[in-house]
């Protein structure tokens, strides 16, 4: 990976969590945007091809968001979130499930807890850590996270990575 | 042939996970296994049914007796597809780099 930002990701199958840690090159505030916004999400959460579409999102304690990842074919994988915390830059909890086109969710489903924290980056830019810990009531709920929405992609996705890659040292972001 | 289990359909339940921890330290004849749970000797030898259809443990007769024991394989398995989530997550991270780095310049 050409990317020197920290990447973590640490799995505790017996406690069936997943504990993830990335860094962003941004200050906290937009990070916190680009993780609570639909339409910054949306710009980010599917790995190409797949789109994902948010059909309403609520985002306060008891509030959800239904939104749809979209197969190139135009095939609608619905999932549903619901928000049980939030204290506003800095944490967020949510419950999260597939779910049906009636917004019915299909249980079990995985708990969402989101950390955000900043401090200055190496070239004086501020740099925003987020972590991430998911726990799922099953693992074989969190292979289905896989199977709905990206195997089949699998390919794709890691060409657009590279894409995505090359664009980054193009445009002189790759670290030196 | 009979389609088989997949992996994570037997690591889903508890008992089976248990069972896992177990013979992963040794292995053990049905007996021994059952002995260590409060569920019936049917419902263990169920468990161990489950998970040796999906060769997540094999067995081995030693004179009369049958002993089970993990199979290392399969279990690599598991951890193959934890990779692939984890790539996801990855590819996600990067579309959101992009996206912050438009947002940035829109914001200047």
């Amino acid at each position: 990976m050409t990317n020197n930002l920290l990447f973590d990701f640490t799995v505790d199958k017996a406690a069936k969590t997943v504990f993830v840690t990335r860094e962003f090159d941004a200050d906290q505030s937009l990070v916190w945007d680009a993780f609570t916004k639909a339409e910054i999400l949306d710009q980010w959460v599917a790995p190409k091809p797949f789109v994902a579409k948010t059909k309403f999102m609520d985002f306060k304690v008891g509030g959800r968001r239904f939104y749809a990842m979209v197969t190139p074919e135009g095939q609608e994988r619905w999932s549903i979130q619901k928000y049980t915390s939030i204290s506003p830059k800095t944490n967020f909890k949510m419950f999260s499930a597939f779910a049906d086109k009636d917004e019915n969710p299909e249980l079990p489903g995985s708990e969402w807890d989101y950390t955000f924290s900043e401090k200055d980056g190496p070239d004086g830019h501020r740099v925003t850590t987020v972590s991430i810990t998911i726990y799922n009531e099953s693992l074989a709920r969190m292979e289905r996270m896989i199977e709905m929405g990206f195997t089949e992609g699998f390919k794709m996705l890691m060409n657009n990575l590279e894409n995505l890659l090359a664009s980054r040292k193009e445009s002189g972001l790759s670290p030196k | 042939m009979e389609t088989r289990r997949d992996v994570f359909q037997a690591i889903a339940d508890p008992t089976r996970r248990a069972i896992l921890l177990l013979i992963a330290a040794q292995s053990m004849t049905p007996n021994a296994i059952a002995e260590e749970f409060h569920s019936s000797r049917q419902a263990v030898s169920k468990h161990i049914q489950i998970l040796t259809e999906c060769e997540l443990v094999k067995h081995e007769k030693k004179g009369r007796e049958i002993y089970y024991h993990i199979n290392a394989n399969k279990i690599n398995e598991i951890d193959k597809w934890i990779e692939q989530f984890k790539n996801i997550l990855e590819t996600q991270f990067n579309q959101l780099d992009n996206v912050l780095l438009t947002l940035k310049k829109q914001k200047k």
